[in-house]
């Protein structure tokens, strides 16, 4: 079934899938170069090949640089494209569900919830799931949230942003003192983990983490890619969505998981990543449209791509510091949050 | 053919539909009128099968509505609500394809975009199709909302106030439009406020007021003077102009 559009409708879409897969290897490559270290791009090539199991002369023999890619750089890089595509992907569905293009995990308290659950398992020093004590802490703290944010802000089948960021604040707010409170009962060393928690940080990834939040977030985005078409129909409104044969109330209750799934992935390894789920989304539906199923595949691609530019200017930007990526990412996300909401307001001539 | 039994509805406490016997035939336009507040788009909620009735029940080609899957429901039966705001800025031609959903895994799939086109036409909206949603007036909306309806193709269609943002001539569009659905042996119910309008092109007529159906029958039969008066607290006279009844209502000046 194909849409009787325009063909230059067609020709952007593969043009902007090329751009993003082209920009993404090069972020990549360039991430991997980059750092205190410098690395010949050759010798980049050279272990990322010998990893695959072939040898090429291009392969450094000195073992710190092949160290520093294979135990810190790559892991890292990984990480933040893992990441990045959950966070982005969750924004989009959270949007889709809302009805709503300003919902968000970061803003509506998602990510505190869930980081909020990553502390308590920290602190208390709890270790019952073993390598995945956090993440499942961080799960339930984010499916708490969400549910919580859910149920609270929708009424007749939308969302008012009014509402929507309301219950946001308190949710951050609650989620923000349940934080303070672990950091007040816990003992030093793991202070120091809740604060990283609160300002996110792609910092010390290791390939273990890093496989348990690709395996999440791959299951994540291919539940929400099946309901890509059911995405769209609520658009409609949820009335109309039902007469179309959408179970709206599944759908709600399989997203829902799928977001807090997706979201607290990311958040138990590292922290709060605000507005990625905001701008990705946002910027993807600008250039291709709000169809869900082109969505949720670009924002995957360009939440990794957003992520891995923020993380190599975090890491670049100050010799010698690494700054925490959630600033970074809030300092460009919070000017774009007040663009949209200054135009959603002026559109709809309030605060409806 | 979609029928109501007995069909009470209760709405915060307070009971919106009481004891409702209604059917909508196969190949008959059946036009629901009645004051504000009567339980009119409640009455086409509860054949939707959206809203679930404290009793009674409401059956489908003699099949219990509660029994349908909800895809399976979504091929029979389409319905056009009064909310027509999309979320997100879709074209026009993607919005009237998602009418085609429900189908999407049967072998009526092929024939989409074919009926895509032929809804666009039949709502006027073809010349807007690869428009944004969010770029259309009221009225366009609501006659996008109208193709996307049209597209689902189904035996039984309700439309709840399909005329309301629309000019003259593409309220006399809409109902020629259910007209000739029902031309094609479909039950079309719908709800009108104009009630020249559901004169006009009804088969029949029921008019209800306060959660009850005070009539049923050939328009002529339920736009009477003491009828109308009574239900909508208001003197009226009923003139016939073009063999169908206008309901005037008597005002002071021309008395």
């Amino acid at each position: 079934m194909a849409p009787p559009g325009p063909v230059n409708v067609t020709t952007k879409r593969v043009a902007f899938g090329a751009v993003l897969g082209a920009l993404l290897v090069a972020t990549v490559l360039v991430s991997a170069i980059l750092g205190q270290l410098p690395i010949a791009p050759s010798e980049v090539l050279g272990a990322l090949l010998r990893g695959v199991g072939i040898d090429t002369p291009l392969a450094s023999d000195d073992p710190v640089i092949d160290q520093t890619l294979w135990a810190v750089r790559f892991p890292r890089v990984a990480m933040t494209l893992v990441v990045g595509a959950a966070l982005a992907v969750a924004g989009a569905v959270m949007q889709a569900i809302f009805g709503n293009p300003l919902a968000e995990p970061g803003v509506v308290g998602i990510s505190s919830g869930g980081a909020l659950g990553a502390a308590i398992a920290i602190a208390l020093g709890l270790s019952g799931f073993g390598l995945w004590t956090t993440a499942v802490f961080a799960f339930a703290g984010a499916l708490g949230a969400t549910i919580l944010v859910y149920s609270v802000s929708r009424s007749g089948g939308r969302t008012e942003v009014v509402t929507l960021l309301l219950t946001g604040i308190a949710v951050n707010a609650f989620a923000g003192a349940g934080l303070a409170l672990m950091l007040f009962l816990a003992d030093t060393a793991s202070r120091e983990q809740i604060v990283f928690w609160q300002l996110g940080s792609l910092n010390g990834s290791r390939w273990p983490e890093v496989g348990i939040v690709a395996l999440v977030t791959v299951v994540g985005v291919a539940a929400v890619l099946a309901q890509s078409r059911r995405y769209d129909l609520l658009a409609l409104g949820e009335r109309n969505a039902r007469h179309l044969g959408v179970n709206v109330e599944r759908l709600r209750m399989l997203s829902i998981v799928a977001v807090a799934l997706l979201t607290g992935a990311a958040v138990a390894f590292c922290g709060i990543i605000s507005f990625v789920g905001l701008v990705v989304p946002h910027l993807v539906r600008m250039v291709i449209g709000p169809s869900h199923r082109r969505l949720i595949v670009a924002s995957a691609l360009g939440g990794g791509l957003l992520l891995t530019i923020s993380d190599l200017l975090a890491r670049t930007l100050v010799a010698g510091a690494d700054l925490p990526i959630g600033l970074l990412t809030s300092l460009i996300g919070g000017p774009f949050f007040f663009f949209l909401l200054y135009r959603q307001r002026r559109r709809s001539g309030g605060w409806a | 053919m979609i029928r109501a039994r007995g069909v009470s509805v209760e709405l915060g406490g307070r009971l919106v539909l009481e004891d409702v016997d209604l059917e909508v035939r196969d190949g008959e336009v059946l036009v629901l009128v009645g004051p504000n507040g009567a339980g009119k788009s409640t009455l086409l909620s509860v054949l939707s099968g959206e809203t679930h009735p404290l009793e009674g029940v409401v059956e489908l080609d003699g099949r219990p509505l509660r029994s349908y899957r909800h895809e399976e429901l979504a091929r029979k039966r389409s319905m056009l609500t009064q909310e027509n705001a999309v979320s997100f800025p879709f074209l026009v031609s993607e919005v009237v394809a998602m009418g085609r959903a429900p189908w999407a895994r049967g072998p009526e799939g092929r024939d989409d975009w074919r009926i895509v086109r032929e809804s666009l036409a039949q709502a006027d909206v073809a010349h807007l199709a690869t428009r944004r949603t969010s770029a259309l007036s009221g009225g366009e909306k609501a006659r996008v909302a109208l193709a996307r309806v049209l597209a689902q193709r189904t035996a039984v269609v309700l439309l709840d106030e399909p005329t309301a943002a629309l000019d003259l001539r593409h309220q006399e569009d809409v109902m020629r439009i259910a007209r000739s659905m029902a031309g094609e042996g479909r039950a079309v119910g719908v709800v009108l406020h104009d009630l020249a309008l559901a004169a006009a092109y009804a088969d029949r007529m029921a008019l209800l007021s306060e959660g009850r159906l005070v009539a049923v029958g050939s328009p002529g039969e339920v736009l009477t003077e003491s009828l109308v008066s009574r239900v909508y607290g208001l003197p009226v006279r009923v003139v016939e102009v073009a063999g169908a009844p206008i309901v005037v209502p008597v005002r002071e000046a021309s008395a």
